[in-house]
């Protein structure tokens, strides 16, 4: 078990090296380090020599890959902007952004927004979800399955974007029941949180529980379970000491890797609601052309979904027995 | 489902009487406080090199530079802020040059606000300490008088080697010695190690006395008092820059270009750019007296009621970061936002111009108390031709400028700004007739100031002239109904424009119907603003958009922009049309260093007629700032050039508290019945669920 | 003069290949087996008929051409407009070129908003002036009622006369197929004529969902947008499949490094969030098309040029789902026997792919297929309206729905283009999703989406 995540987690590494590769060259082949300073030095008397002063104090002087102005083999390749921002990042130094402010301690900050509206978002949705899809599965063949059905399909075709602006045209605008957009720490957040969350969770709702109705069809399908209701069990019984717990499985399974997204947020929901989290400081990078913060954004996420990979295998184990880890 | 219905009637009955969308939290409900929004997040709060309109919004009420702008009177007037008068330049000539010597006498008496690094022993804080701090506010607070050292050492600052100061190299042409200045703090700079600027001297400033400073400029410069009224020039002491150069404070963003410290009215005590600035009342504010005199109309206008009482008037402003202009809107109508702080765009960077509602007053808002006030941003946009464009520009011989010109000529009837300003900018503006803005000194009212070659005076206002007379002028420069009168070509003509947003279409539409009125062919190019600006530079760019707003109110500030010596092309200069005439360039020589007079005025308007005549730019519009403004904020005026306006409000908490009340009673029906039909929904599941719990009963028996 | 846009080419030659697949199905029983079983189930059956109206409006909008200029004595030739017009538009001349000032509300004759009005009497007053063209044939505007009243019982009566002769045509093919549920077909027929009736005669007088803020009417924008979901939804797939199907068995099929390479490939696409791999490769695009400005002549070939890199993009970075699916399918075929067989008997690799492997998961294909169809809709209006997607210049829902958001919070507010935008597309996308349901269920029900 041990070496197995050691593997994986060495495994992990080339990994890393090629998303920020591709951050790089996305990144690099859109901007030139003269786009960044123009950008970050705005528009009205800008001289040449402030542009150069830019780079070089925040080293982008050098060439992006190759440095032909070294001597030795070692310093043509490692004294370019490539090596040079890349090395640190691997040692989760994330440095400053462009316009000078701790990307790390802005990371610490802004999580708890990010988090106050994934996490409810998840566990009610996923509640609400497998909730409505046992109904469903309870009820199967009967018309009540089928309307179910029917508004999952309907729930799940339209655009998210509805939903959004739906939402906050009725809710906040003609109902005056919450705040319309914004922030703030501690309790007081609930009130800005419950719209969002609401429409996250009812966003959600079809597609997802479709997906469980699915699982669960094929779990009562299965012989234990015709099994068990030849036994006598009622079917509330048969539903949820059998079809849930072992149709939990592969939704949790498939529910794990998503639990590292939710750290980098919804970006949507977080531009829409004004909510300073990582997504929109992700989003506000990009609009900004701030590489620094572009690429430790990616580099985060891209290490949480590999972390959520090496625990959703792990957590095969723990609910199969059956598998081990050679 | 009983628990259910329970929650919603104690939702219910803890609603009554209260609001349920108040963003802000219950205990700071009925004080003195002003709400505003800020859109981007500030990059520079430090007065050495922030440069942004909406950074200023901040600066201004900490900083004071020495001069400031008059907040009633108009035109605007330049009058003392902590100085004693407006300096005069005493004119000097030595060794063949001339110089020009402001001697500038500083209030004694002025204190800075609370702040810690004036507190002894607060230099070498340990890193632990200064790791464990939430805001430098939370160590013990100190203060000390100003002295003129501190703007000494400010304009020092502008040559700082760490510093980007967007006007050093501007001001290194005029201050003696400032570029020599810079390069020997280059050299003096060890890194890792705090510069103190007290020890290098800079030879165009000079101390007279702890309240007394003077500075010597090359040349003849008469528009630097209005940079002494800007944030580049207000005091700086040492000890904050001492103070923030300790270990550990980067990395918890504690410098000075985010925790600014000022003599100001207010001082910055929350700092979060992401969601909530928080400025408070400067408790050592020295309580400059409310101006007294006013334009004719202020003291109806309830402007003059506070006369000489001491500012500022509210205790603290919270300014939230609204990215989206929708919830903006809406906020302010729910009586959240004090104004609507519409005109706040990113200027400088892009004609963005966005529909916040229904900007006219309806009569629901008028019934709700809501004010509107307009008046005219120092701004110009403008569809510039660039000058170096074979067809539409005007340097390639004689006889191919003077078709270029009819062509610009023509476009400039066709293109309807008074339209366009209708349709995407609610009115918001008003179509320019020179590179003059209105309420700038050389501006004319009326059938002089306007542009006769494209407008024609009817019943006592300009109208477009007809469509007709631009096809006349289209093909008289060789291109009859949008042919080419040799080949029969249609002639193509291409806009670059950062207008490539989703939102931009209806715009895009717009400019093809100008053309199409011309039965010219037209095709935009829309690119991001990087390769945009870099088109500009290159000069191959045929039309563009791009605006300018002026740094201060005189017209060389305008005029500046079609110099030939200001050539984007030729020499990064702003003129980014790269116009060039030597008649025009001499008028200008002449213009910029003369005192506002007749004389002025006379030459400003040759060079407009010039201007109008080889129309360089093809029309273009003022922008006018809409600002709408509830009931319970008072002392309320446009200024586009004072930003220190924050100290002049009053607010009328009780007022709003009333009104927020009133207009945010929650609906709670709707949502009642969501939950009802969800439950309805459930009823049929559960007969079901009975139904067939029994028959599996059944079965097993 | 005809004109083919890049994506003309790629969705005409769509349509021959799916032509193809359907003469090649129709000829082997083992495939045209599954299509009948998906056209049993009535909900497939009337998807699928709300799914070809949609697709005859994107189709007929991808006829361009650019209209040729009036010719000019001494030209030497024809030039042509720099405008590049479809089938589409000259089909609704009438709608395109009635273009008012600004907002109408639907049917309305009126503007939205009040204007300064020069009375009869030559005085000024505020007042919603009338529109240029909405209703513009009314004498008096109290017979407004009626007129509508006429000219919607005329679209019906034109709807049921082209109903019944659809009716008789069912009868006619029931007789032939009697196990497809024709009646689901009649009334999913029946409702789309007798919406569409009434709305081509009201538009050709009114604005029958009203105008946007340039005045240009919201049906048109509407229709013009079904052109460019479809292209985003089936295009991208062009891209996706041989991508997915190629990565996909060969790691299955091969695995060892090849497989380590693929699955490395794929872990580190999918390591970074999609939203963001995205909008950075559609900037990058962006830039590309920008610097080279030369390679187009026309807007309209940007645009098109655009959408495409958009579909290409989308795919390159969705790939990975059906790769997976197809690699774990060809490790389980690698290992039944008569493959193995083919392996001892030394059949070439490339042969067992293609001859073997290939057949066996192209119902997982077909399914991914039609599953992706409806995400990619959804896609594009979330790309566009965050502006990453389509060219602003090129209509489509994204688009629609950004501009619309901005009008949630005029008072009052107009509503028309939003909802306008959210009928069209929740139509599209659940018929999308029905049908997509229908196939699996054909296909293969135990196949997991």
């Amino acid at each position: 078990m041990l070496t197995y995540i050691v593997r994986r987690v060495l495994y992990a590494i080339p990994i890393l090296i090629g998303v920020n590769l591709i951050t790089f060259a996305l990144f690099f082949i859109v901007n030139t380090p003269e786009d960044m300073a123009r950008m970050q030095l705005g528009a009205k008397r800008v001289t040449p020599e402030a542009i150069d002063k830019w780079k070089a104090e925040r080293g982008y002087d050098l060439p992006l890959v190759w440095n032909p102005t070294e001597e030795s083999l070692y310093n043509k390749a490692t004294r370019t902007i490539f090596v040079q921002k890349s090395v640190k990042l691997f040692l989760f130094d994330f440095g400053y952004s462009e316009d000078k402010r701790d990307i790390a301690n802005e990371v610490k900050s802004r999580m708890w927004p990010s988090l106050a509206l994934a996490i409810p978002v998840f566990i009610l949705g996923l509640v609400v979800c497998v909730t409505f899809a046992l109904l469903m599965a309870f009820f199967r063949a009967t018309y009540l399955d089928f309307w179910g059905v029917v508004l999952c399909v309907a729930m799940m075709s339209i655009s998210a974007l509805f939903y959004i602006i739906g939402g906050q045209y009725l809710f906040s605008k003609v109902w005056n029941l919450v705040p319309i957009s914004g922030y703030a720490g501690g309790l007081d957040a609930a009130k800005f949180m419950i719209l969002p969350v609401l429409i996250g969770v009812v966003g959600g709702i079809g597609g997802s529980s479709r997906w469980y109705r699915t699982l669960f069809l094929e779990e009562i399908g299965k012989d234990y379970v015709r099994a068990a209701r030849a036994k006598g069990l009622a079917e509330s019984v048969v539903m949820f000491r059998h079809v849930l717990r072992n149709a939990l499985i592969p939704i949790l399974t498939g529910v794990v890797v998503v639990i590292p997204l939710l750290f980098l947020g919804s970006l949507l929901t977080e531009s829409f609601f004004g909510i300073p989290g990582l997504g929109s400081y992700t989003i506000d990078a990009i609009q900004a052309q701030d590489f620094a913060v572009v690429r430790s954004m990616v580099f985060i996420g891209s290490v949480f979904y590999i972390v959520g990979l090496i625990l959703t295998d792990i957590s095969y184990t723990l609910v199969d027995p059956r598998i081990r880890f050679e | 489902m009983l628990p259910i219905a329970q929650l919603a009637l104690t939702l219910l009955l803890a609603g009554c009487g209260q609001v349920w969308n108040d963003p802000y939290p219950a205990a700071d409900r009925g004080k003195n406080v002003l709400y505003s929004v800020f859109a981007d997040r500030p990059k520079h709060l430090d007065p050495a090199q922030s440069y942004a309109t909406d950074e200023s919004q901040f600066t201004m009420q900490i900083y004071e530079p020495p001069l400031q702008y008059h907040y009633l009177k108009r035109p605007y007037e330049l009058i003392p802020g902590t100085a004693l008068e407006v300096p005069q330049p005493k004119v000097v000539e030595k060794g063949g040059a001339v110089f020009s010597v402001y001697e500038i006498r500083i209030r004694p008496g002025i204190m800075f606000q609370p702040h810690p690094a004036f507190v002894e022993g607060s230099f070498d804080l340990g890193k632990e300490r200064i790791e464990k701090l939430v805001t430098p506010y939370q160590l013990p607070l100190g203060t000390r008088e100003l002295t003129a050292d501190d703007y000494i050492y400010q304009i020092k600052r502008l040559a700082h080697p760490q510093l980007h100061v967007p006007i050093f190299g501007l001001m290194s042409e005029y201050i003696l010695g400032l570029k020599e200045y810079a390069a020997a703090l280059k050299n003096a700079r060890k890194p890792g190690e705090w510069l103190d600027l007290r020890q290098h001297k800079l030879e165009g400033v000079e101390r007279v006395d702890a309240h007394t400073y003077r500075v010597t400029l090359k040349g003849r410069y008469p528009q630097f008092a209005y940079w002494l009224a800007m944030h580049f020039f207000s005091p700086m002491p040492w000890e904050a820059e001492k103070f923030f150069a300790q270990a550990g404070m980067a990395e918890k963003n504690f410098t000075i270009d985010w925790w600014p410290l000022g003599t100001g009215a207010f001082m910055l005590t929350e700092n979060d750019p992401n969601s909530r600035m928080v400025l408070e009342r400067n408790p050592n504010y020295r309580g400059v007296p409310y101006p007294s005199e006013g334009e004719p109309g202020d003291e109806k206008a309830g402007l003059l009621a506070d006369a000489g009482k001491p500012m500022p008037f509210i205790d603290r402003a919270v300014y939230t970061r609204e990215r989206e202009a929708i919830p903006l809107w809406n906020k302010f109508l729910q009586g959240y936002y004090d104004s609507s702080g519409i005109g706040s765009d990113n200027f400088d960077q892009a004609v963005r111009i966005t529909a916040e509602g229904d900007a006219g007053l309806t009569a629901e808002m008028e019934a709700r108390g809501i004010r509107m006030d307009t008046s005219i941003e120092p701004t110009v946009f403008y569809l510039g031709a660039n000058w170096l464009d074979p067809v539409i520009g005007g340097s390639q011989g004689a006889e191919a400028a003077e078709r270029a010109r009819k062509l610009r000529q023509a476009i400039g009837i066709a293109v309807d700004w008074e339209e366009y300003l209708s349709v995407f900018a609610n009115g918001r503006g008003v179509p320019s007739h020179s590179p003059l803005a209105p309420g700038i000194f050389g501006f004319r009212e009326g059938k002089e100031g306007m542009n006769p070659v494209t407008h024609e005076w009817q019943d006592g206002k300009a109208v477009r002239r007809p469509i007709e007379a631009a096809r006349k002028l289209l093909a008289e420069a060789g291109y009859p109904e949008g042919r080419d009168a040799k080949t029969g070509q249609p002639l193509v003509l291409y806009l670059d424009t950062t207008s490539r947003g989703p939102g931009d279409k209806a715009f895009i539409d717009w400019w093809r119907k100008q053309f199409a009125k011309l039965s010219i062919q037209f095709e935009p190019r829309q690119t991001d603003w990087n390769r945009f600006q870099e088109k500009l530079r290159k000069g191959s760019t045929q039309l563009f958009i791009v605006g300018w707003r002026a740094d201060y109110p005189d017209p060389e500030n305008f005029m500046f922009l079609l110099n030939g010596a200001q050539a984007r092309v030729k020499s990064g200069g702003e003129n980014a049309s790269n116009y060039s005439n030597p008649e025009y360039d001499a008028l200008f020589a002449k213009m910029r260093h003369m005192p506002n007079s007749p004389e002025r005025q006379e030459v400003i308007d040759r060079m407009v007629e010039t201007f109008r005549r080889d129309a360089p730019w093809i029309g273009g519009f003022h922008r006018k700032s809409f600002g709408l403004y509830h009931g319970w904020l008072g002392n309320l005026k446009p200024n586009e050039m004072a930003d220190n306006k924050l100290r002049y409000y009053r607010i009328d908490p009780a007022g709003r508290a009333a009104a927020r009340q009133e207009w945010n009673r929650p609906i709670v029906w709707p949502a009642i019945l969501i939950v009802l039909a969800i439950i309805a929904g459930t009823i049929p599941a559960i007969r079901s669920y009975r139904r067939r719990e029994r028959m599996a009963a059944r079965l097993a028996a | 003069m005809p004109y083919l846009l890049p994506s003309d080419v790629l969705v005409w030659l769509l349509v021959a290949a799916v032509a193809a697949y359907g003469w090649y199905c129709h000829r082997y029983a083992h495939l045209s087996v599954p299509w009948a079983r998906v056209f049993r189930s009535p909900a497939a059956v009337a998807s699928a008929v709300v799914l070809s109206a949609y697709l005859a409006i994107g189709l007929l909008d991808s006829l361009h051409f650019r209209p040729a200029l009036p010719a000019k004595p001494g030209a030497t030739e024809k030039a042509y407009s720099t405008e590049v017009l479809s089938m589409l538009d000259l089909g609704l001349a009438q709608l395109r070129g009635r273009a008012e000032k600004t907002y109408s509300a639907p049917l309305a004759t009126r503007s939205y908003a009040k204007e300064q009005v020069e009375l009869p009497g030559g005085k000024q007053a505020r007042d919603f002036p009338r529109l240029r063209f909405g209703g513009a044939q009314l004498q008096d505007e109290a017979d407004w009622a009626e007129d509508v009243a006429r000219r919607v019982l005329a679209g019906f009566a034109v709807a049921a006369l082209a109903f019944a002769a659809f009716a008789f045509l069912i009868r006619w093919l029931r007789r032939r197929r009697p196990e497809v549920p024709w009646n689901a077909a009649l009334v999913a027929v029946g409702v789309l004529l007798f919406l569409a009736g009434p709305a081509f005669a009201l538009s050709t007088h009114y604005h029958m969902l009203g105008t946007d803020k340039v005045g240009q009417d919201v049906f048109y924008l509407a229709l013009k947008s079904i052109r460019t979901s479809l292209v985003i939804g089936t295009v991208t797939t062009l891209v996706l499949l041989p991508v997915g199907i190629g990565l996909g068995t060969m790691a299955g099929y091969f695995r060892g490094w090849v497989d380590d390479l693929i699955q490395y490939v794929y872990t580190t696409l999918n390591s970074i969030p999609g939203v963001l791999l995205i909008a950075a490769a559609v900037l990058m695009m962006q830039v590309v098309i920008e610097r080279n400005a030369e390679w187009f002549s026309l807007a309209a070939q940007r645009a098109d040029v655009r959408l495409l890199v958009l579909c290409a993009i989308l795919g390159f970075t969705s790939w990975t789902g059906l790769a997976r699916l197809l690699r774990g399918e060809t490790l389980k075929l690698s290992q039944l026997e008569y493959i193995q067989a083919a392996h001892a008997f030394g059949v070439r690799d490339s042969h067992i792919l293609a001859r073997h492997i290939l057949p066996n998961v192209s119902h997982i294909v077909i399914i991914a297929m039609v599953m992706d169809f409806s995400g990619l809709v959804l896609a594009e209006a979330v790309l566009s309206y965050v502006g990453v997607g389509v060219d602003p210049s090129t209509n489509s829902f994204g688009t629609m729905i950004n501009a619309a958001r901005m009008e949630m919070s005029r008072e009052p507010v107009v509503w028309w283009a939003l909802a306008t935008a959210f009928t069209f597309m929740l139509a599209l996308v659940l018929a999308a999703n029905l049908f997509a349901d229908a196939v699996r269920d054909g296909f293969d029900p135990r196949v997991r989406m």
